[in-house]
C-alpha cells in the first residue's frame, strides 16, 4: 500500500516534470542587439532570398544579430497562426513578414503594428519607390510596412510546343479575352488541357485578372473602395468570361495546388496557365529556357497594368528592440538589400535604384512593366482586400467552382463587398 | 451526520478534482461559449455588446451553412448505413466459426488504429478526381478494369461529394462495429439457440427471432457511437478536401474558417449549433442509461 | 482513433475474446461463399494499405497516374527519408505528449471508476452521467473559450497544452472503462477489507489496484491511440513547429507540390506506433472496445 502510494506519487511527479521540461514553447523575442525576423520563408528560393538579405544586413550592421524566426509552409498560413497567438500573448517578434496592403488591416485595427510613414519621410523612401506603389501601400493616410520584393500576378505562362501542335502561334499576344478564347479552343481540340489551374485560391487569382481585364484599371481599383458596384452589368460580363475560362480547365483542380498546375504546362500537358511570377522559379529550377521552353505575356486585356503583390516587413507594437528593427527595415529598403534578395528569390525590387542588370530575362520584362505601367493591387495575395473579405470571396468562388451559377457568384461577391466596405 | 461525512467524505474528495475539471472545462466553457455566441465579437478584440440571436439568424440564413448541415446529415446517414451493414455482415460471417477467424478479425479491425489524417492521405490519393487518361487512384483502377463509366469526380461532385468522404470513414470503423456485433452474437446464450432449434425453428428463423433481437442493444450502442463521431467529422475532410472546398463543407469546417479569420462570435455560434445537434442524439441515450443505472 | 469516443455500458474486460462455437451444420454452398466473401472483403480492406506501401517506395518518376497501381519499377527509399526528416521531431514530441497524458488520465480514471462503482455516494449516478456527457460533446462547442483559458493560464502551446487537454478530456472515457471494470469485482473482496477496518483509500490501494492491471492496459492503449491520432486539439493548440505528428503529417501531405511517395511513407511512419500497439497488444485493444460497448 505504501509502495503503491509512492508509485502513484512518482507517476504524478514524472508527468509534471515532463510538462515543465516541454514548457517554454513560444518565441523568445529579441534581446539586446538582436532582431528576430519572423517569416514563412523556410524553404526553396524564398529561403535563398532571405539568406541573401541577411548577408547584406550583417554587412551593414556588424553589431546587430539576426535571429531567424521562420515558420515553414502553407504559403504562410502556419506562420500566420503562430504569429496570431504570439501577438495575442504580447510576445511580438522583432519584425514580421506580411503582404503589403489591405492584409495589414487586421493588424492595424488590433494595434499590432506601428505606422511608419515618418520613417518613409526621414529616410527618403518616398523617392525610392514608385508613386503607384506608394498609393497602393497607403492605408487611410499611413504606410505600415516596407516592401522587400514585388511580384506580378497577371501573367500567363505558356508552352510553345503545345501551342504549335495546336496550330496556335506561340508569339501571339491577345488584346482581349475573346481573342484568347479562340486560341484556347484550338488547344482543347488538340487534346491538351487549354488552361491549367489548381484549387480555390488559384481560382480567385484567375478571377482577379479577369476582373482587371474586363473592367480596366480604374474600375478594378474601384471595387475595393466602393466606387465600383459589384452588382453592375460590367461585373456580370466579367464573371461570365471567368465562367467560360473555368470551362477550359482541368477537372481535378480541387486536388491540386499551384505548382501542380504550373507543372502541367512544363510537362506539355497544358497550353496556358495564369499565375504570379513566382512560377518563374519552377521553370528555372527545371532548367527551362525563357523564350524556347516557355513564354509569358500579361493576361489578355491587362497589358499596361502591373497587378502587384509584395512581401513586406513591419514594425510591431512593443517590438523588443525597435532600434534593431529599424536597422532591419533599412536593409530591406536599401538598394543592396533589394538586389540581393530579389535576385535569389526571383521577384523584382521595389526600390527603383536597385541594380537589376543581371536579373533573368523574365524579370527584366517585369521590371520594365513595373516602372512604366499602372499599378493595381492583387486580391488573392492580400494587397486589395482584408483577410476576412478575401475569405468570403474565396468561399463564393469555391461554391461557383462546383455549381457554375454565375448569378449566385455575383450575389456572393456583392454581399461580401457590402459586409466589408462598411467597416 | 458525522457517520455520513465519514462514509461519503473520502469518495467525494477523491472524485472532486474530476468534478471540478469537468465542471469547468465542459460545462463552464460551454456556458462561456454560448455567451460569446450572443455577442458581437467579430474580431480578436473583446466584444462590445450583446446582439441576442443575431449570429444564429445569420447562420441559418446563410446558404453555405445550411448546405453544410445537409452535408452532415447525408454523411451521417451514409456512414451509419455503411458501417452497420459491413460490421454486421462481417460479424455474421465470422460468428459461426471460420478458419483463420483471428486473421480476418485482425485485418478488418486494423484501420481503426490509424488516424483520420493518415487515412486521409491515402484516401485522398484513391479519391483523386481526374478522369480519363490522367486518372489516378480508384478512377484509374476502374478504368483498367474496363469500368470507365463508373469513374466519377468523387468528393468534388456538386451534390453528392460528401458521400465520397463516407468511404474512408466506413473503411475505418466497420471493423469496430464488427467487433461489437461479434461480442453480441457470442453473448447470446447457447441455451436460447438450442431451445429454438428444439422447437423446430430453421436456422434462419432462429436467427431472426432469437439472435437478432438480442442484438438490439448492440445495434443501439453502435448507432450512438458512430452517430456522434460522424456529427463531428472534421479531420477526414481537412485531410482529403481541405478547408475551403465547397462540396465538402460541414459545420466543423465552417467553424474553423470563422475561427481563422477571428470571427469569434460566429465561430462560437457554430460550435453551439453542433453541440445541440449532438445533444439531440446523446441526451436521450444518457437519460436512459441513467435511469437504468438507478434502477439497479 | 480521434479523441475519446466509443464505449458505453457494462461488460467486464475479461470477456475479450470468446471461443467460437462448435461448427454447425451448413449447407454445401454456404461455406465456400462465406470464405469467398471474407476474402473479398479482406482485399478491399487491405487495398489502401497496398497503395500506401507501394507508393511509398516509388522514386520520383514512378508515381505517375498510369503506373498508379503497379509495383514500383525500383524500390527506393527517397520517400521514406524525406518523410522521416519532416516527421521525426514531431514523433518525439508526440511521444512526450501522449505518455504523460495517458498515464495521468488512466490513474485518475481508476480512482473515479472505483468511487463511482464500489464506494458510492448519493448522487453518484448523476455525477457519472454528467461526466460521461463530456465524452460526447463536439469540442468545437468549447474551443474558443478553451483557447483563451489556456492562454490565460499561461500554458505554452504545443506539448504542454495538449497534455492538459488530453488529460482533462480523457477523464470521461477512462472513468467509464474503469467503472465498468470495477463493477465486476466481487463485493466480498471489498467487504473483507472493510471488515478489516480499511478505509476507502486503503481499500483502493490494497484491494482494487492490484487487480486493475488488465483495465489499466486497456485504458492506456485506448488513451495512447486516441491522443496519438488526435488532430483537432493539435490544430487549435499547436503548430508545425511544436505540434504532434498529425499536424506534421497533414502539413507534409498537403504541401504545395504533391509528393505522393513522401506523404504515403509519412502516413505509415505516423501510424506505426499505434499499429504496433494494435498488433502486439491486440487482445486488449479489442478488449478496450468491448469494455463498455455492449450492454451486459
Amino acid at each position: 500500500m505504501r509502495i503503491t502510494r509512492r508509485v502513484g506519487a512518482a507517476l504524478v511527479a514524472t508527468a509534471l516534470l515532463s510538462v515543465a521540461a516541454c514548457g517554454g514553447g513560444g518565441g523568445s523575442g529579441s534581446g539586446e542587439g538582436e532582431v528576430e525576423v519572423f517569416t514563412w520563408w523556410a524553404e526553396g528560393s524564398e529561403k535563398e532570398g532571405l539568406d541573401a538579405l541577411v548577408g547584406v544586413f550583417e554587412e551593414q550592421n556588424p553589431d546587430l544579430e539576426f535571429v531567424n524566426g521562420a515558420v515553414a509552409g502553407g504559403a504562410g498560413s502556419e506562420a500566420k497562426n503562430v504569429l496570431a497567438s504570439r501577438l495575442q500573448t504580447n510576445d511580438p517578434p522583432g519584425t514580421f513578414q506580411a503582404h503589403a496592403g489591405a492584409e495589414l488591416t487586421d493588424y492595424i485595427v488590433q494595434d499590432d503594428i506601428e505606422p511608419i510613414s515618418d520613417m518613409y519621410e526621414e529616410k527618403g523612401w518616398n523617392e525610392l519607390f514608385p508613386e503607384g506603389l506608394l498609393e497602393q501601400l497607403d492605408q487611410d493616410g499611413e504606410i505600415y510596412s516596407v516592401p522587400s520584393n514585388i511580384h506580378r500576378a497577371n501573367v500567363v505562362w505558356a508552352n510553345p510546343a503545345v501551342l504549335q501542335k495546336a496550330g496556335v502561334d506561340p508569339e501571339a499576344t491577345y488584346a482581349s479575352l475573346d481573342e484568347w478564347f479562340a486560341a484556347l479552343d484550338k488547344v482543347e481540340a488538340s487534346g491538351a488541357i487549354p488552361l491549367s489551374i489548381a484549387t480555390d485560391w488559384t481560382q480567385v487569382h484567375l478571377l482577379e485578372t479577369v476582373l482587371l481585364a474586363d473592367l480596366g484599371e480604374e474600375a478594378y481599383n474601384g471595387l475595393w473602395d466602393g466606387s465600383t458596384d459589384w452588382g453592375s452589368a460590367e461585373v456580370t460580363a466579367a464573371l461570365e468570361d471567368y465562367a467560360k475560362l473555368l470551362e477550359y480547365t482541368n477537372s481535378d483542380r480541387q486536388s491540386l495546388d499551384w505548382p501542380d498546375a504550373t507543372q502541367l504546362v512544363i510537362d506539355g500537358k497544358a497550353g496556358f496557365n495564369v499565375m504570379g511570377d513566382w512560377a518563374e522559379a519552377a521553370f528555372a529550377t527545371q532548367d527551362k529556357e525563357f523564350g524556347t521552353d516557355y513564354v509569358t505575356f500579361p493576361v489578355p486585356g491587362t497589358d499596361g497594368v502591373f497587378d502587384f503583390l509584395a512581401d513586406s516587413f513591419t514594425m510591431p507594437v512593443g517590438a523588443p528592440n525597435p532600434g534593431a528593427t529599424e536597422a532591419w527595415l533599412d536593409t530591406v529598403a536599401s538598394a543592396e538589400g533589394q538586389t540581393a534578395f530579389n535576385k535569389a528569390k526571383g521577384s523584382i525590387p521595389a526600390n527603383t535604384e536597385a541594380d537589376t542588370s543581371d536579373f533573368g530575362p523574365y524579370q527584366q520584362t517585369a521590371i520594365e512593366s513595373f516602372q512604366q505601367d499602372a499599378i493595381v493591387s492583387s486580391l488573392a495575395h492580400g494587397a486589395a482586400a482584408s483577410v476576412s473579405w478575401l475569405t468570403d470571396i474565396t468561399a463564393a468562388v469555391s461554391k461557383f467552382g462546383s455549381t457554375g451559377d454565375v448569378a449566385g457568384l455575383q450575389e456572393g461577391l456583392v454581399s461580401a463587398a457590402e459586409q466589408h466596405l462598411e467597416s | 451526520m458525522h457517520h455520513r461525512l465519514k462514509r461519503f467524505g473520502p469518495p467525494l474528495l477523491l472524485i472532486s478534482p474530476t468534478i471540478v475539471l469537468v465542471g469547468v472545462f465542459v460545462y463552464g466553457l460551454i456556458a462561456v461559449n454560448v455567451n460569446t455566441s450572443l455577442t458581437d465579437r467579430h474580431t480578436r478584440a473583446p466584444a462590445e455588446g450583446y446582439v441576442g440571436l443575431e449570429n444564429y439568424q445569420a447562420l441559418f440564413s446563410d446558404d453555405t451553412f445550411l448546405f453544410s448541415l445537409r452535408n452532415l446529415l447525408l454523411y451521417t446517414a451514409a456512414f451509419l448505413a455503411g458501417a452497420l451493414f459491413f460490421g454486421f455482415l462481417w460479424a455474421w460471417l465470422l460468428e459461426r466459426g471460420a478458419r483463420g477467424e483471428g486473421i480476418f478479425r485482425t485485418i478488418y479491425l486494423f484501420p481503426m488504429a490509424v488516424s483520420f489524417i493518415a487515412s486521409g492521405v491515402v484516401w485522398r490519393w484513391l479519391l483523386n478526381n481526374a478522369q480519363g487518361d490522367r486518372a489516378s487512384g480508384l478512377n484509374r483502377l476502374l478504368g483498367s478494369l474496363g469500368l470507365d463509366f463508373l469513374q466519377t469526380s468523387w468528393w468534388t461532385h456538386e451534390r453528392w461529394g460528401i458521400l465520397a468522404i463516407a468511404m474512408p470513414a466506413v473503411w475505418q470503423l466497420s471493423g469496430y462495429i464488427m467487433a461489437l456485433f461479434l461480442a453480441g452474437f457470442r453473448g447470446v446464450p447457447d441455451e436460447l439457440r438450442e431451445a429454438a432449434r428444439m422447437d423446430g425453428a430453421s436456422e434462419w428463423r432462429m436467427y431472426r427471432h432469437v439472435v437478432f433481437p438480442q442484438l438490439s442493444p448492440v445495434a443501439l450502442s453502435a448507432i450512438i457511437i458512430i452517430g456522434h463521431m460522424s456529427l463531428k467529422v472534421f479531420d477526414l475532410i481537412m485531410a482529403i478536401a481541405g478547408q475551403s472546398n465547397y462540396t465538402t463543407q460541414v459545420p466543423a469546417t465552417q467553424m474553423w474558417i470563422e475561427f481563422t479569420r477571428s470571427d469569434y462570435a460566429l465561430s462560437a455560434a457554430i460550435g453551439t449549433v453542433m453541440l445541440l445537434i449532438v445533444a439531440v442524439l446523446i441526451v436521450p441515450y444518457l437519460v436512459a442509461t441513467y435511469r437504468q443505472e438507478r434502477s439497479r | 482513433m480521434t479523441a475519446s469516443t466509443i464505449p458505453a455500458p457494462t461488460g467486464g474486460a475479461d470477456r475479450l475474446v470468446v471461443k467460437p462455437p462448435k461448427a454447425k451444420e451448413q449447407r454445401g454452398w454456404v461455406r465456400p461463399v462465406k470464405y469467398l466473401l471474407l476474402l473479398f472483403f479482406l482485399c478491399v480492406v487491405l487495398m489502401p494499405a497496398y497503395v500506401l506501401i507501394i507508393t511509398s517506395f516509388k522514386g520520383p518518376g514512378d508515381a505517375t497516374p498510369d503506373r498508379a497501381w503497379l509495383l514500383p519499377r525500383e524500390w527506393v527509399f527517397d520517400g521514406w527519408t524525406q518523410a522521416w526528416q519532416q516527421l521525426a521531431p514531431a514523433l518525439g514530441r508526440t511521444f512526450s505528449m501522449v505518455i504523460p497524458a495517458s498515464l495521468i488520465s488512466a490513474f485518475v480514471g481508476s480512482m473515479n471508476g472505483f468511487v463511482l462503482s464500489r464506494w458510492r455516494f448519493p448522487g453518484a449516478d448523476l455525477v457519472f452521467t454528467l461526466i460521461l456527457f463530456g465524452m460526447f460533446i463536439p469540442y468545437q462547442a468549447v474551443m474558443i473559450p478553451l483557447v483563451e483559458l489556456m492562454q490565460g493560464l499561461g500554458v505554452p502551446s504545443g506539448v504542454p497544452s495538449l497534455i492538459v487537454l488530453h488529460v482533462v478530456f480523457g477523464l470521461p472515457i477512462t472513468t467509464l472503462i474503469f467503472r465498468n471494470y470495477y463493477a465486476g469485482v466481487p463485493q466480498d473482496l471489498i467487504e473483507a477489507a472493510r471488515v478489516d477496518g480499511a478505509g476507502m483509500l486503503r481499500t483502493f490501494a490494497s484491494v482494487i489496484l492490484p487487480i486493475s492491471a488488465p483495465a489499466f492496459v486497456v485504458v492506456l492503449i485506448w488513451q495512447f491511440t486516441s491522443a496519438w491520432n488526435d488532430y483537432l486539439f493539435a490544430l487549435f493548440f499547436s503548430n508545425s513547429r511544436n505540434g504532434p505528428v498529425t499536424i506534421a503529417l497533414n502539413f507534409l501531405a498537403s504541401g504545395q507540390l504533391q509528393n505522393y511517395s513522401a506523404s504515403m511513407a509519412g502516413a505509415l511512419i505516423a501510424s506505426l506506433p499505434t499499429l504496433v500497439v494494435y498488433i502486439v497488444l491486440g487482445r486488449w485493444f479489442v478488449g478496450g472496445l468491448m469494455a463498455g460497448s455492449v450492454k451486459g
